[in-house]
């Protein structure tokens, strides 16, 4: 592998810098490691950086994930039955930040705790990660991750939900580093139809809460749910979209194509709502 | 014992309500057992289970609610199970003088209902109109749809779609009384999956919807509600022992899967020192074939439904799939109480194979003329044996959990009885 400074905090910091420079939202873009299969993960993520993704975020697998929807289930079944390790997984951290692409983590906690948190935020580091999103490891339980990630210089991400009352997003914001994951609906990931009304609610929420940037995940599809997002988050957050695309017949290409048709969604929101809510 | 609520039973055992009122070996304010329990799960649940853990703060100290909880406990569960000393059971094994707890003569054939009437009715206190539950056996299914046709709420349950075959008698039963049963068919689809499954209903759904968490394992208050509601377990047996021998077991042996019968018998004898707490693993195939459910004695502590506990997985935290004959039984994980009590070692946990547990389920049969569930059929093969080692003047008391009308299948197949030499093959397990 070719010579790379480590992922650190900083990586985000910059990125939201700039993309709030340009006044637009960041594209995010999710796959889990090993899904297909090993190398076609790695392809798919580098289709996602050409298509204008400005950040991967890396999924590893786990045999139990209770916040994911039937296509991202089924994705991590298939990259575990394909004997997907924590090793392939940072190998594939390593191959997007090679290619010049942001990464970062995505991963339920069990795994984390036993690679050993250190152990596993100074290897994702070393990988050219830039931070970790712990969908199922709220801030009370975390002071040892929060220690862990802070030693490898990498982010600490937490989501916050629209049933997070004020305290808690207070709460979850402050350990937060990065950037804050706001799960736009109650439910599980998976696309849906129209984004939920609680989305800006919570977004306008964490506003007052912090001067973090704010992601919005869980059911983006299209170029104009990206803009609708768009228009008052900091980043769109697209999963199961991609995912169902990467096990299809298009692959590679028609992730590419998914990822530029929802990059000039992120590019043409109308902004202006989010100047009056910040 | 009397609670201060209502009038003492004429008989002077215990009431449901003791188990809730009378606090003991609490977990922290963060919901852990030593350094087991906590809460490793989504944010978006935290408020939904601070809502559950302040009504459970009102509901334990409510004389109304509490006045209900015994009122129904008594008059449509049929509280107090009784005391059953098993001669023949005692004679054949020829050691220890076997007592059994019988939850099996509950409504709804299980120790479930202690646990599901009271969280039904902190559902109620709570306004919602819907709950929801995992199942394995099926056991905590059926008392969940059980206590929803009684107080009128809407019921959908979550079972793997391998255990609504092994358990279809269970399924018609839930049917019957007008839950929505749905198969689960992702990962090994058993309990760990049909739970997965109800988180993901809950998190959607958590405005409306109360999730009934069967057994004493999840993330706080699940563990310290269940174990409070199935305290009562312990607490008459506790009595019903001394009135009867007129002093404590030297063993007290249950079975243990998420572990909420076994932590409800343990408990009133936790500061028993000189009473031996045994929970029965199941052992499935055998603990050196790799194929098992026994948790603790097999497994390692990670984070799995909410709570830091001991689990089955690999070298990289993902959950391995249990195994057991017994669906009940069927599950990768274990309550945090009782990691905590095998951590300090004031309880000890043996595994029972399949093979064991079919022996004590036809030995229990024969000698005794009740017919366990495969889950506490593990328990009597536990207690057979503490009972051996501990010699003819000691005492053993068997926490029998459930009854096996459900098993019939899983016992027809397993000693061909539906062959015409297949009686002889239970027969043998006696011998």
């Amino acid at each position: 592998m070719s010579e790379r400074a480590p992922g650190s905090t900083s990586v985000l910091d910059d990125l939201f810098a700039v993309t709030r420079g340009e006044g637009r939202a960041a594209l995010v873009g999710y796959l889990p490691a090993g899904y297909p299969d090993i190398p076609g993960s790695q392809a798919v993520m580098r289709a996602m950086l050409d298509g204008g993704c400005d950040l991967i975020e890396v999924g590893l697998p786990f045999s139990d994930p209770v916040l994911d929807g039937q296509v991202i289930q089924a994705a991590q079944q298939r990259a575990l039955a394909a004997g997907t390790r924590i090793a392939d997984v940072l190998r594939t951290v390593e191959s997007v930040t090679s290619a010049g692409g942001r990464a970062v983590v995505m991963t339920y906690f069990n795994p984390v705790l036993a690679y050993g948190p250190e152990r596993f935020a100074r290897d994702l580091a070393a990988a050219g990660g830039s931070g970790v999103i712990t969908p199922d490891l709220i801030v009370d339980e975390a002071q040892f991750w929060l220690d862990a990630t802070e030693g490898a210089g990498i982010a600490p991400i937490f989501l916050v939900a629209p049933s997070s009352p004020m305290d808690r997003i207070v709460l979850t914001a402050g350990a937060s580093r990065g950037f804050l994951y706001a799960a736009s609906t109650m439910g599980v990931t998976g696309t849906r139809d129209q984004v939920a009304s609680s989305a800006p609610e919570l977004v306008s929420r964490c506003r007052q809460a912090t001067d973090l940037p704010v992601a919005v995940g869980l059911g983006v599809r299209t170029a104009d749910q990206a803009a609708e997002i768009a228009g008052y988050a900091d980043a769109v957050i697209v999963g199961s979209a991609f995912v169902a695309l990467a096990g299809g017949p298009g692959g590679a290409a028609a992730v590419a194509g998914l990822a530029a048709e929802l990059a000039t969604g992120v590019r043409s929101a109308d902004r202006t709502h989010q100047e009056t809510s910040a | 014992m009397t609670a201060p609520h209502g009038r003492p039973r004429p008989d002077g055992l215990p009431r449901p309500s003791d188990g809730l009122t009378g606090t003991s070996h609490d977990p922290d304010a963060r919901g852990y057992f030593g350094s087991m329990g906590g809460r490793w799960l989504p944010e978006a649940l935290v408020a939904a289970l601070d809502e559950i853990a302040d009504a459970y703060d009102k509901a334990r100290f409510d004389p109304e609610f509490l006045t209900e909880l015994d009122r129904l406990a008594e008059t449509y569960a049929g509280r107090p199970s009784p005391l059953s000393e098993a001669a023949r059971l005692t004679e054949h094994v020829g050691g220890a003088r076997i007592l059994l707890k019988r939850e099996d003569l509950n409504h709804t054939g299980s120790h479930k209902i202690n646990n599901v009437l009271g969280q039904a009715l902190l559902t109620r206190k709570m306004g919602k109109r819907r709950v929801i539950a995992e199942t394995g056996a099926g056991q905590h299914g059926v008392a969940t749809a059980t206590a929803a046709a009684l107080l009128g709420l809407d019921c959908t349950i979550y079972m793997g779609s391998v255990d609504t075959r092994r358990q279809a008698l269970n399924v018609a039963r839930m049917k019957l009384l007008g839950a929505t049963v749905v198969a689960v068919d992702s990962g090994s689809a058993t309990l760990k999956d049909a739970i997965n499954e109800a988180f993901r209903d809950w998190v959607t759904n958590v405005a409306s919807t109360s999730y009934i968490f069967g057994t004493a394992a999840g993330p706080h208050p699940f563990p310290m509600i269940v174990r409070d509601l199935q305290r009562i377990i312990g607490l008459e047996a506790r009595q019903q022992v001394l009135e009867l021998t007129g002093r404590l077991p030297d063993a007290v042996v249950a079975c243990v899967g998420g572990g909420s019968n076994a932590i409800g018998t343990f408990h009133a004898f936790l500061d028993d020192p000189g009473v031996r707490l045994v929970g029965a693993e199941a052992g499935g195939d055998g603990m050196e074939t790799g194929r098992h459910a026994s948790t603790i004695s097999g497994g390692s502590v990670g984070v799995l439904h909410g709570a830091r506990s001991y689990l089955l997985q690999d070298d990289e935290g993902q959950i391995t799939e249990s195994h057991s004959i017994s669906a009940g039984l069927d599950y990768p994980g274990v309550g945090p109480e009782h990691s905590h009590l095998a951590e300090i070692g004031r309880a000890e946990y043996v595994s029972v194979t399949d093979a064991e547990a079919m022996d004590a389920f036809a030995l229990l049969t024969r000698t005794e003329g009740i017919i366990p569930a495969i889950e506490s059929a593990h328990a009597v093969a536990a207690a057979v044996k503490a009972a051996a080692e501990i010699g003819p003047a000691g005492i053993v008391l068997i926490n029998i959990s459930g009854r096996g009308d459900k098993d019939m299948e899983t016992a027809m197949e397993w000693f061909g009885l539906d062959r015409p030499d297949g009686v002889s093959a239970a027969a043998t397990a006696t011998k």
